[in-house]
């Protein structure tokens, strides 16, 4: 058998699957292409390697103002709870009978404060602080939770590099081993 | 079968299966009710004669009833079937739960009315001509969906159960809560869910295939967003546009929501407006701060996604009291999010001996299964429990064996075999036995 018809041969049984591929593929294509800017607008989150944090910076002394003003009627004094959650304190209450899990007791990530704040807080204006105000508000939770000094910026730069105390504590149970 | 014996039919279907009257599930049917008609079901012949018993004519039969509705609604003699425990935060009015009345309702269906909720700031008030989904992020071809689009898309049609992680969690307090069964459990429901194959629209804006996570974020106020291992969205994930037949409820994320069929419900995200494909976890609030469970020695588990194997009777139970010794149906619902039911056992003693239940057809994988078995309660106290198997062999854990492994503080993801005590009068308790 020549070469030629060889090939002509493979090409005759090829044919049948490839059509079946492309049927399988064949789907509605109803979404329209989305452009940089509507992208920007909605992409908020920020991952504990800050990608995407904006630019803009925040000091602790610059969050108490905003945090008097924005967070404490829910959040108490300094964070300390009541009505609602307590941000700060409970550091080395995990093991015991009363756990107190705050920022500073058991988030493992600051830059979950940043992406949390911006997105949701304050509670009845979600999305209305400037980026320094969550900065400032970063910043001074930090403090408040003395895991940052009191003159120390939060920045897309800082930010990432910060250490909770409780970031080793967690277990990964997801992919979970079959039982 | 020993040849000495002649064979009977069902000799045993009147007798005991396992300790303090649990009979053969089977007793039910049409051969077994009748070796039980000395016993008999519970008499009800007490109750007081009224207008409407023969050989009267009842009211309703004297002149023509109401018209047609729009939409119907249930009848006003069952308004008191209504979602219960709801509770805000202090200074919301919709950042929290309410629960299904489970002890209520039968079957594996929840209506859409009084399928439980969780939100984390309020049900939003979506015009879906204006609703808009993103898909972007490590894609090639970035994309934004119309509801009306989505609509027009191929569609599966799902049973599955959706479960708040935190459901049960006043079970992990020392001492038994003096609640309903609703109340403690209520926040697992169950529906036919209809919506998009997640896969597709993925392969549409072509999803690069190194990428491992999705971000979901929800177009509630909150934003509330969690991580989705790629895997399980290629899976059997889909983005759910009808409930039960009908368009999403608000309170369940109308227009369109993620469903992750066993994952914890708070991953099911409501009101879906964005997908990003990431390369790694964001670590969003609600995977890290919440919905991590806390364990005895301080530290936590995380991504701990699919609900446990479960069940619960919710007849009796709390406020659902039996009427005087006799013949009972006891019944409840068994889940899993790793797989199918298998079996469900229950005990009338505690746990000392087990019966099989019967598993009401049609038994679905991730799907509430009802499960029955025929009780001859003799008017003593006694503790009924039951206890479900999954097909993953996966046993649903003592309280003490779930409390000893995690501790107290897991808060989430509570799933150890519920006791109820039947006092002497018929009352229903919770216990720790």
């Amino acid at each position: 058998m020549s070469t030629r018809s060889l090939t002509a041969i493979v090409l005759v049984l090829l044919v049948p699957a490839a059509t079946t591929s492309i049927l399988a593929r064949e789907t509605p294509n109803l979404g329209r292409l989305a452009t940089p800017a509507e992208i920007a607008g909605w992409d908020i989150s920020i991952p504990p390697d800050g990608n995407g944090l904006p630019p803009g910076s925040g000091t602790p002394d610059q969050g108490a103002i905003v945090f008097a003003q924005k967070c404490q009627s829910c959040h108490g004094e300094k964070g300390a709870g009541k009505p609602n959650e307590q941000l700060v304190g409970g550091q080395g209450t995990l093991a015991s009978k009363s756990s107190v899990r705050t920022i500073g007791s058991y988030w493992p990530y600051a830059t979950t404060v940043f992406d949390y704040v911006r997105r949701s807080m304050p509670y009845t204006q979600p999305q209305s602080l400037t980026n320094e105000e969550v900065y400032a508000i970063t910043a001074y939770l930090l403090h408040l939770n003395g895991i940052i000094g009191p003159q120390d910026a939060m920045n897309a730069q800082t930010l990432p590099q910060v250490k909770m105390p409780n970031r080793d504590n967690f277990i990964v149970v997801y992919p979970a081993k079959s039982k | 079968m020993s040849k000495g014996k002649p064979p009977s039919q069902h000799p045993s279907l009147a007798e005991p299966v396992a300790g303090n009257g649990l009979l053969d599930r089977r007793a039910f049917l049409t051969q077994g009710i009748a070796l039980l008609g000395a016993s008999g079901l519970a008499a009800v012949s007490a109750a007081p004669a009224h207008a409407a018993d023969p050989p009267r004519l009842a009211p309703w039969m004297q002149s023509p009833g109401a018209g047609m509705s729009g939409y119907g609604s249930p009848s006003q003699y069952e308004s008191e079937v209504i979602r219960t425990l709801i509770q805000s935060k202090p200074g919301t009015t919709g950042s929290g739960a309410s629960r299904t009345p489970i002890e209520a309702l039968d079957g594996m269906i929840t209506p859409n009315g009084l399928h439980f909720e969780r939100h984390h700031s309020g049900v939003p008030d979506i015009d879906p001509a204006r609703h808009r989904l993103l898909i972007h992020g490590l894609v090639k071809r970035p994309l934004i969906f119309t509801v009306e689009a989505l609509l027009r898309y191929p569609m599966v049609s799902r049973i599955h159960f959706l479960e708040c992680s935190g459901n049960s969690m006043m079970l992990y307090s020392p001492n038994p809560p003096d609640l309903t069964c609703g109340q403690m459990h209520g926040m697992v429901s169950c529906g036919e869910w209809t919506g998009v194959p997640l896969r597709m629209l993925l392969e549409e804006a072509g999803v690069d295939p190194q990428a491992q996570w999705l971000l979901a974020d929800g177009a509630d106020s909150a934003a509330m967003s969690r991580s989705v291992p790629m895997a399980k969205a290629m899976d059997d994930a889909f983005l759910a546009l009808y409930q039960n037949g009908e368009r999403l409820r608000p309170e369940n994320g109308y227009p369109v929501r993620l469903f992750l069929p066993g994952y914890e419900g708070n991953m099911n995200v409501k009101w879906l407006r964005r997908l990003k494909v990431v390369p790694a976890p964001v670590m969003t609030k609600d995977e890290t701060s919440r919905y991590t469970d806390l364990q005895a020695d301080g530290k936590s588990l995380m991504f701990t996604y699919a609900m446990e194997v479960k069940s619960v009777i919710t007849r009796p139970s709390p406020g659902v009291a039996l009427q005087g010794p006799g013949l009972y149906e006891v019944c409840g619902l068994s889940w899993s999010g790793h797989g199918t039911i298998k079996q469900v056992e229950v005990s009338a003693d505690g746990g000392k001996t087990w019966a099989a239940a019967a598993l009401s057809a049609p038994v679905l994988p991730r799907a509430l299964t009802r499960f029955r078995i025929p009780w001859k309660w003799n008017g003593a106290p006694a503790v009924l429990k039951s206890r479900a198997t999954d097909d993953s062999g996966a046993v649903q854990p003592t309280r003490d064996a779930l409390v000893s492994a995690r501790g107290t503080n897991a808060i989430f993801h509570y799933n150890a075999i519920q006791a109820w005590r039947v006092e002497s009068t018929g009352e229903v308790k919770n216990v720790y036995a």
